[in-house]
């Protein structure tokens, strides 16, 4: 019984990045109708920028928690204005096409340079507070050993995606947003810059994905394909919360995360193929997603 | 994907005025390295591997005594069929004569067939599982540089003598995983240790952390990775994360290679042990080597014992068809001659190759230096032990490959 409360913890870790890429992937998809495939590479670019703001001048893990989704966030605006603009109102396969291309260039670059091994990065150890030694180290609750990093992990997404969450259904600048999804037209007829709207919900998209690599940094090793193994998964997610849908892209994130630990526990060997069981079932049975509408 | 690389041409006019005898004579050759150049395995392979063949091809001088040496390499995936495909077409399209490198147990064992019934050739230098030496031995193949008896019996022997009498496994769920899990158990239980549970998750996973509860849950002393490269790399990292470490257990990493060390950095991995059978600082010979190779690198990385076995490998290849004075084209007599020559090159030193296909040479128990005791990038390893040539393998008292006559 204490292994199975201790698996549940660790599900719901694994979910908390699952939920902030795939609430990226369901901003991107929900106000530009891209299906956004370079989000892997952009979640390891996010990664990078830690590593090169620690290696190289020494900008420590809470820096970079603020610095490397804006610089990728910059990447990604370049990104929409330079090249995915123009596929607005296409199909959404040339938006897949053109992302998975992107993403393939990205990795292939990192992979070049740095290999496929991998980079270290430690747990920060700043501030120091009596016997805290920043977020390294862990707490025993007596089922289990629980690193406190990781327990930052799932406190810190949730609330990323939460206020992510508040920020498209509950303020005004959310409602133009949404606005300008269903209309654009009229929206611009009030006098708002759509254009620039999306280029900042696609940089909003892009900077989630590069936070969730900074997050990771400490806990996988900083590698060029890092976002590649995990993008498949992110995807059956996003397919089985329902294409863009916000609310339930988090909620899935978390509860896939969790089915996912469950599987490690009773039967590991299905481990990597739970989730996509799971997306072929809820197609069958409802094809928009879990809290999808229709398209 | 595939990338040509032409690497010496001549004048066939050199050879037409070298006379009949060499008229008479087949002098080209073409090489394979099939090796993972995009995955998890690609640092300890890949790119390193097709550099190494072309280090080989230039050091051989088989080029000024009119050989036409071609290397082409490509990337398998780590999947059988990608593996196998590739290797066909190779074969009877592009009449390549030697496969190199073929990392991951899965593609070999595959690869190995087809080879034998090809009649084409296979020095491996990448894959671990003992299969390719005995049930699925074959005259066509000679694994080269390292494989799961040899890591299971200097690692495993070495951890048991310490106290390490209870082992938990976690295996990467594929071909190499459960050798490496079956041939270390074997000599756990035969040391007098004992087994108490295992756990198969699947290649190239990221998050370890489950898997890591399981096997601190079981209280073993010593926590065996059967996994390689980015799956040893994250679970090390992990396992530390989980204060496994701290908390008494020990993590025995079966197969690491010197670039997972590096990755990882000294601080999370010092005092590890483990087995390779190469090791850049070992003496001028490999030093020597592996700065040239370093500096063709991108990353400037020192070889792998993967990529030292391919240059080495192919070294003795070259000496053995240069001294039957051309290339037959046919792999049972080439392996057989191989067979027959002493091995000699400065990576691995003077060797022998076995009936079986196993090539024998000593294989070296390392610890990764403390992050103080080391002078710089790439200096890791601390020699703790040896075990000779003649006792690194499988005895062929216990083989039972059909190449070995009793």
């Amino acid at each position: 019984m204490q292994a199975l409360y201790a698996q549940l913890l660790v599900g719901l870790i694994n979910g908390s990045f699952y939920a902030l890429l795939s609430l990226g992937l369901a901003v991107i998809f929900g106000m530009l109708n891209i299906i956004n495939f370079a989000h892997g590479a952009l979640y390891m670019m996010g990664a990078f920028t830690a590593y090169f703001l620690l290696n190289l001048t020494g900008i420590g893990y809470w820096w970079a928690l603020i610095i490397a989704p804006i610089v990728v966030g910059i990447f990604g605006m370049i990104l929409e204005r330079t090249m995915l603009q123009w596929l607005a109102g296409l199909d959404h396969l040339y938006g897949l096409l053109l992302t998975f291309g992107i993403a393939l260039i990205v990795q292939g670059v990192f992979q070049n340079y740095f290999g496929s091994s991998g980079l270290p990065y430690a747990i920060p150890d700043y501030p120091q507070i009596g016997d805290w030694r920043g977020l390294q180290g862990g707490i025993n609750l007596g089922f289990m050993f629980l690193p406190i990093y990781r327990g930052w992990v799932v406190i810190f997404s949730l609330v990323v995606c939460l206020a992510t969450w508040f920020l498209i259904e509950k303020t005004q600048l959310g409602a133009y947003l949404r606005a300008a999804t269903e209309n654009p037209t009229l929206v611009r007829a009030f006098g708002i810059n759509v254009p620039r709207m999306i280029t900042l919900t696609y940089g909003l998209g892009v900077g989630l994905a590069a936070l969730a690599g900074v997050l990771s940094a400490p806990i996988n090793q900083v590698r060029p394909l890092m976002g590649a193994d995990l993008i498949i998964v992110v995807f059956a997610v996003v397919v089985i919360g329902g294409m863009g849908s916000i609310m339930g892209s988090i909620i899935t994130g978390f509860a896939l995360g969790v089915i996912e630990g469950l599987t490690k526990y009773f039967y590991p060997e299905a481990s990597n193929t739970v989730v996509f069981v799971l997306m072929v079932l809820v197609l069958l049975v409802k094809p928009t997603g879990l809290t999808g509408r229709a398209a | 994907m595939k990338q040509r690389i032409s690497a010496l041409f001549l004048g066939t006019t050199l050879a037409l005025a070298a006379g009949g005898t060499a008229l008479a004579q087949d002098k080209t050759v073409k090489i394979g390295v099939l090796t993972d150049n995009s995955g998890l395995y690609s640092d300890l392979g890949g790119a390193g591997s097709t550099l190494a063949a072309q280090m080989a091809v230039e050091d051989s001088g088989l080029a000024a005594k009119g050989w036409k040496i071609d290397i082409v390499s490509a990337d398998h995936q780590n999947k059988p069929d990608i593996g196998t495909t590739i290797a066909r077409q190779w074969i009877d399209v592009d009449k390549v004569d030697i496969f190199v490198d073929v990392l991951n147990s899965g593609v070999a064992l595959a690869v190995n067939n087809l080879v034998k019934e090809k009649n084409a050739i296979m020095i491996n230098t990448g894959a671990a599982t003992s299969d390719l030496t005995n049930a699925q031995c074959s005259p066509n193949t000679i694994h080269w540089v390292y494989d799961t008896y040899m890591l299971a019996n200097s690692t495993g022997q070495a951890l048991v003598k310490a106290g390490g009498d209870t082992w938990y496994f976690l295996t990467a769920d594929y071909a190499f995983g459960h050798a490496l899990e079956r041939d270390t158990a074997a000599v756990v239980v035969k040391s007098g240790g004992k087994v108490i549970g295992t756990v198969r998750h699947p290649l190239n996973s990221s998050d370890f952390s489950s898997f890591l509860l399981q096997a601190q849950a079981s209280k073993a002393k010593i926590i065996g990775m059967a996994n390689a490269g980015g799956d040893t790399t994250n679970t090390i990292k992990q396992a530390a994360e989980f204060g496994i470490v701290s908390g008494g257990q020990k993590l025995a990493g079966l197969l690491l290679f010197i670039n997972d060390v590096h990755s990882l950095g000294l601080k999370v991995a010092q005092g590890l042990n483990f087995t390779e059978t190469f090791y850049w600082d070992l003496n001028d010979g490999t030093r020597a080597f592996s700065k040239r190779f370093s500096e063709r690198m991108k990353n400037k990385a020192m070889p792998s014992m993967v990529q030292a076995g391919v240059y080495s490998g192919l070294i003795h290849y070259f000496k053995t068809i240069d001294a039957m004075g051309g290339n037959p084209h046919d792999g049972v007599k080439v392996v057989a001659k191989m067979k027959e020559t002493p091995t000699d090159d400065p990576l691995f030193g003077k060797g022998t190759i076995r009936a079986d296909g196993r090539k024998l040479h000593p294989a070296f128990l390392f610890e990764v230096k403390k992050p103080a005791e080391s002078k710089g990038p790439w200096d890791y390893y601390k020699l703790v032990g040896t075990t000779p040539a003649d006792q690194a393998f499988r005895p062929l008292s216990e083989s039972v490959c059909p190449l070995v006559k009793k």
